[in-house]
């Protein structure tokens, strides 16, 4: 009588059947919609074997393009970071008046298609403006060359890392700084001594984000790159070029590499989420 | 008294935080997006809605949007049964799964967009399989809702997990005690405590379908009144050097985001309001 029959289930929970059908549904469309265009892009790209591949990539464009994009991340993501940990600075540790007005501004990139973000600089700083045709004069075009690109992946990453780091500086409060200044530390010693090993972890974690979005946008980077190939085509414009020309190894390898960055990203994100859930925001941690 | 603007404070780095802040905010986000208003502005609404009173133009704005709708109530319903089979379920490869629902955040828009086409064109996999079926799947309206749910795809599911682990389970033993199925428990007391987070989910992932662009113009077919996309429509009126016409789609589209985004903020709103919580 005490020995609960097979068929028992605490009342909060759902009847097997229902529980297999949920599981296996969720799998399959999950299995259809991001497993397979993972494993496509893979076999695409080894479709004519190994040598094939890596040969389509081992020429000037190819490699300017990973160039370039590096080029791109190395500078925009620095900036976006220094950026990120000023705001979250400045956001947490004072009080002030239009500080939520502040917070939406910052997000505001979010909330705009990235083709929108690349008509903008387009329209601030093209050829035909104030400021972009005195640049052109001066020899440094701004629009379709590096310093436009680099401000569209800047526009389009710009919250990341002040998103992930205001939530953990608010958590974290004010009360170790104040220490910190009242022991008579510098405020530089205290944000390198104090803050900075608060905030290394979602400042990593920030910066993962940015770098993946920064390497890989299209949109925003299409409109003002100019597709010069071998001197504006980023990895994503090159293989919009290659897949248009029907040189099917050459896109899908160059995608391949691509995607085995944003593996690494994700492998690297989920890390930080397990190992370091106390030190990153609230909502991250599941 | 008024507030001040500013309160005192005794931490140092005001100047060189908020020095930083308001010049990088000006430069990277205010000037750019002023400036496209600005354009406008010179143009007048008389210019602009000339511009963007035109068939193809609505056409594409009417695609965008009704797929938009259509990917991201998808996202809906399916964010909130993949949330609920991770948060609540245990099987075999759950950590990995949850890792992956992310992919599309971390995946490029090009990558996805080839990636998809190759699997759901009529000599891709998929599309093969449909093809024998007597349907098609790509360059028509359906491909670019397959890109469009496949970009949307974490953003319901990551507001709502969170949510249902904060759900007590007394809530549902209360329930189940006074005698409700289980179905009426997760009908009447759970989906209504995690309407907001999914609404919010819903809202993030209808603003990223409908400036999406990367992904969906591979799959598309892109012909002008069927399968055109609003951002496409700007790049092309961009490689004609019209300007104003670009200017024009572009605020229609902020228009139309800023509005979504109002709504759904109204929604939830009133939502907190009527179940009462925060």
């Amino acid at each position: 009588m005490s020995d609960a029959p097979a068929t028992w289930r605490p009342a909060t929970e759902e009847t097997p059947l229902v529980r297999r059908l949920l599981i296996g549904s969720v799998l399959g469309i999950l299995a259809l919609l991001l497993l397979a265009p993972l494993v496509a892009v893979f076999v695409e790209a080894l479709r004519k074997g190994w040598w094939e591949a890596v040969t389509s990539l081992a020429n000037p464009e190819g490699l300017a393009a990973i160039r370039l994009t590096l080029t791109v991340a190395a500078i925009a993501v620095p900036l976006n970071a220094v950026f990120g940990i000023a705001a979250a600075w400045f956001i947490t540790k004072y009080d002030f008046r239009g500080k939520a007005l502040l917070i939406t501004l910052i997000d505001l990139p979010f909330s705009v298609s990235p083709v929108v973000v690349g008509l903008c600089v387009v329209l601030t700083f093209g050829a035909n403006t104030w400021v972009g045709g005195m640049m052109v004069d001066a020899g440094y075009p701004i629009v379709f060359a590096l310093p436009g690109i680099v401000l569209a992946s800047m526009i389009v990453t710009f919250p990341f890392v002040a998103r992930e780091l205001i939530p953990v500086m608010v958590e974290q409060g004010r009360a170790e700084e104040e220490a910190a200044l009242t022991l008579g530390a510098s405020g530089w010693r205290t944000f390198l001594t104090v803050t900075l090993p608060n905030i290394r972890w979602a400042l990593l974690y920030g910066v993962l984000l940015c770098n993946a979005r920064a390497m890989g946008e299209f949109g925003a980077v299409a409109v003002v790159s100019g597709k010069i190939r071998g001197q504006t085509a980023t990895m994503p414009i090159t293989i919009e070029m290659l897949y248009n020309e029907y040189l099917s190894v050459a896109a899908f390898t160059l995608a391949a590499v691509l995607a085995f960055l944003g593996f690494l990203t994700l492998g690297l994100k989920t890390f930080l989420e397990i190992r370091h859930a106390d030190a990153l925001a609230a909502t991250r941690r599941h | 008294m008024s507030r001040p603007l500013i309160h005192r404070s005794p931490i140092p780095g005001l100047g060189i935080s908020a020095g930083i802040t308001i010049t990088l905010l000006s430069l990277v986000v205010l000037l750019p997006i002023g400036a496209l208003l600005a354009k406008g502005a010179i143009a007048g609404p008389e210019r602009l809605w000339t511009e963007v009173n035109s068939a193809r133009i609505w056409a594409s704005l009417w695609l965008s949007f009704r797929l938009s709708f259509l990917a991201a109530l998808f996202n809906l319903v399916f964010g909130v049964a993949l949330a609920w089979v991770l948060a609540r379920y245990r099987f075999p490869g759950r950590r990995l799964i949850d890792a992956a629902v992310d992919l599309p955040f971390a995946l490029p828009t090009a990558v996805a967009g080839i990636a998809l086409t190759a699997l759901y064109a009529p000599n891709g996999a998929f599309g093969a399989l449909a093809k024998d079926l007597g349907f098609r799947i790509a360059y028509i309206p359906s491909g670019i809702f397959i890109a469009l749910v496949f970009v949307g795809l974490p953003f319901v599911t990551r507001t709502v997990q969170p949510v249902i682990d904060e759900v007590e389970r007394e809530v549902e033993e209360a329930s189940a005690t006074l005698g409700a199925s289980r179905f009426h428990t997760i009908r009447h007391v759970v989906l209504p405590m995690l309407a907001p987070a999914a609404l919010t989910g819903f809202a993030l992932s209808l603003a990223r379908a409908v400036g999406e662009y990367g992904s969906v113009i591979f799959i598309a077919g892109n012909l002008p009144m069927k399968t055109e996309i609003a951002p496409l429509l700007i790049v092309i009126k961009l490689e004609e050097f019209n300007y104003e016409g670009a200017t024009a789609i572009g605020i229609a589209m902020l228009a139309i985001s800023f509005a979504l985004l109002l709504i759904i903020n109204a929604i939830q709103v009133w939502s907190r309001r009527r179940i009462g919580y925060v």
